[in-house]
């Protein structure tokens, strides 16, 4: 299945990847800044998150990694067409 | 496990000092990504500009030179003169390539400089703190034109790919933008290809990429996304506005 | 003795730099030093070499430092006005340790002043450069074959020092014919792995710059590069003695002027004036050492093509010990070996 992984150091909590995600895994971490003073970007609904990287694509910032874990149908469809 | 996605090569590990939401991030990871898949990072030689990205020399993973404010052009012209067979490029403002520069611009361009232009046009200056640029949009409020820019005092803006494409020199023209992910993903098909155009000795390359400066407009970065699509499109239309590159060249 | 060709100063030292291995030269027309741009334009392309016409000194002098920090020997030429233009590049050249050669035809100046020649440039060559702490070697030659000699010296002291060098010369010196003979030619450059070459995924990337926005971290560097300064005062100052053994009075003047000084000396001797010459070859630095024999004078008189720049630093290297006078013209008036003479009299008290 896919998942989104973000580097809670690298995010500058400028909430772009909340707004792109089609599917709202993502939110703003109200709670715990980080080490910029930031409020980072969390998956807080990790099961919905259908790999399409689009967060990872308007991250001006380069901190979002998505990646697919084996065992699922969809795991045949690698790398996004950007990166083609 | 397979990845989807994950940072280029084409950047070095440094975090940038952008402010959140600007999208110089996602033009300087297009840059590198397209660097990295071109295969041509050994061989690339980026310059700097004064201005927002003046340390892109610490973000860029090749190798990378600082210039003076609008000089980038002349820089590129006269590494490439001495390294012709590497990739050179200049990453730069619309304060420095529009304004400051534009003499440079202008004649790399109609030499037919082979040297690749990627420029980032905000509408704004970002560096100073948000006064008005050589692209600023008739009736914009920035520092220095506080009620509005009047065209009666502060005259036009410029339509850098318009004019450029005026010249023979210039072999490859496009103006793209980052504001959402359809449109990320066309700039960096631009980019590439201008690079493409470089790499096939065809002459001078630009892509002018809009992009948003939110601190500097006051707007949310999300609220920026939408003033680039909203009010700068329009003044500034995307396309391509020239391509030698299917032309024989030299 | 070597082949002896007939050259206009200009083209000497178009010349002198190719056979320096300068193969990389970036120019704009201004009279007096157009005949550099035009002798490249004809000779670059038959080596392999690149001349450029730039759209305005600014970008030269930029196109200079991309060619640099690319590890070539490149150089660009102008004249005074146009020396002004380039500074703000040179300023960048100094602050990133790049290498390279200026060369300044100078003619009479403020403003476009006039084409005629001039050594009011001295204050800019020596103190402004542009902005910001630094300096650039200054070498001064006063005869066409000294502008040979000094072509490959500029280049080697540049790498060695990773600074820019300018040769200071005067319309005079670019425009009359004398003859010159070239040396072989020979020359080391410098390896340079700080070059932007490509990193061709060997080694980290390679960054030329000259921001430093940590205070303590700029100031460190300039530190740095003034150790450097300091080791060139020592190593690399160059001055011409004539006639000082027994002198009792001291003529000064570097490029064109000394030769017009040197008439004067001569004639002063022949009225059993004891009078020598010290010319200064590089005016950064200063050849502060050469000049502490004129602390023993009883007068010291410097002669130049301005209203009187270098004679600032005659009078800090002479520290108060004998008086220092000045004779000059300005605006591209050169003065005669009479009135340097007359100059001379005056100062030894005969009439």
């Amino acid at each position: 299945m896919p998942k989104v992984i973000i580097d809670p150091d690298r995010c500058k909590g400028c909430g772009l990847c909340v707004y792109s995600c089609p599917k709202k895994v993502l939110e703003l971490n109200q709670k715990n800044l980080n080490k910029k003073g930031y409020m980072p970007s969390k998956p807080v609904h990790p099961e919905k998150c259908i790999g399409c990287a689009i967060c990872a694509m308007i991250c001006p910032d380069c901190a979002i990694t998505v990646i697919r874990e084996k065992g699922r149908e969809n795991d045949g469809k690698k790398v996004s067409d950007e990166r083609k | 496990m397979s990845v989807v996605f994950e940072k280029t090569k084409g950047l070095t590990d440094k975090e940038t000092h952008y402010c959140p939401g600007c999208t110089h991030g996602i033009i300087h990871r297009l840059v590198g990504e397209s660097l990295e898949e071109l295969g041509i990072l050994g061989d690339s030689i980026g310059v700097a500009p004064v201005g927002c990205a003046v340390m892109a020399y610490d973000y860029f993973n090749c190798d990378m030179v600082e210039a003076p404010h609008g000089r980038a052009p002349a820089v590129a012209t006269g590494i490439k003169r001495v390294h012709p067979s590497c990739i050179v490029f200049t990453y730069q403002g619309d304060g420095d390539l529009a304004a400051i520069g534009t003499a440079e611009t202008v004649h790399a361009a109609t030499r037919g400089e082979n040297i690749t232009i990627i420029f980032v046009n905000n509408a704004i200056y970002g560096m100073t703190g948000g006064q008005m640029a050589p692209t600023t949009l008739p009736g914009q409020v920035t520092q220095t034109t506080p009620y509005g820019r009047d065209t009666a005092i502060a005259g036009y803006p410029i339509r850098v790919c318009e004019m450029l494409s005026t010249l023979d020199g210039v072999a490859f023209a496009e103006r793209v933008a980052v504001h959402d992910v359809p449109h990320i993903k066309k700039a960096k098909a631009a980019i590439k290809k201008a690079f493409q155009t470089q790499i096939a000795k065809k002459g001078f390359s630009i892509v002018e990429v809009l992009s948003t400066c939110p601190t500097n407009w006051g707007l949310t970065p999300v609220e920026a996304l939408s003033w680039l699509k909203d009010q700068m499109i329009p003044y500034y239309p995307l396309g391509n506005f020239l391509d030698r590159t299917g032309e024989a060249g030299e | 003795m070597g082949k002896k060709f007939l050259m206009k100063g200009n083209e000497a030292l178009a010349e002198a730099a190719i056979r320096a291995g300068c193969r990389h030269f970036f120019g704009y027309p201004i009279t007096p030093q157009t005949e550099v741009a035009a002798y490249m334009a004809k000779q670059m392309p038959k080596i392999g070499g690149t001349y450029l016409q730039a759209e305005s000194e600014v970008a030269a002098i930029n196109m200079v430092l991309g060619a640099a920090a690319a590890g070539a020997r490149a150089m660009t030429s102008s004249s005074s006005p146009g020396i002004s233009l380039k500074t703000e590049g040179i300023s960048y050249i100094i602050g990133s340790d790049l290498p390279c050669v200026i060369v300044n035809v100078m003619r009479g100046g403020p403003g476009l002043g006039g084409i005629q020649p001039s050594q009011s440039d001295y204050w800019q060559a020596t103190r402004a450069l542009g902005h910001g702490d630094g300096h650039a070697l200054v070498l001064a030659p006063s005869s066409i074959q000294e502008i040979v000699d000094l072509m490959g010296k500029a280049f080697d002291l540049a790498e060695e020092y990773r600074m820019p060098a300018m040769i200071l010369a005067d319309g005079m010196l670019g425009q009359m014919m004398e003859p010159v003979e070239f040396s072989k030619g020979e020359y080391q450059e410098h390896q340079k792995p700080w070059a932007l070459t490509g990193h061709k995924n060997k080694r980290p990337p390679n960054i030329v710059n000259s921001l430093y926005l940590n205070p303590s971290e700029l100031e460190q560097t300039i530190l740095d590069r003034f150790d450097r300064y300091r080791l060139i005062e020592e190593k690399e100052t160059m001055a011409e003695s004539f006639l000082m053994e027994g002198a009792e009075y001291g003529v000064t003047a570097y490029g064109i002027a000394a030769r017009v000084a040197k008439t004067a000396v001569l004639a002063a001797r022949e009225e059993g004036i004891k009078v020598g010459l010290i010319r200064p070859i590089t005016l950064w630095p200063f050849p502060k050492t050469e000049f502490a024999a004129f602390q023993e004078l009883c007068g010291v008189l410097c002669v130049e093509l301005s209203m009187g720049q270098m004679v600032e630093d005659v009078r800090l290297a002479v520290n108060g010990r004998c008086p220092v006078e000045f004779v000059g013209h300005t605006g591209g008036v050169v003065p005669t070996p009479d009135e340097v003479l007359g100059a001379i009299r005056k100062m030894a008290g005969v009439s």
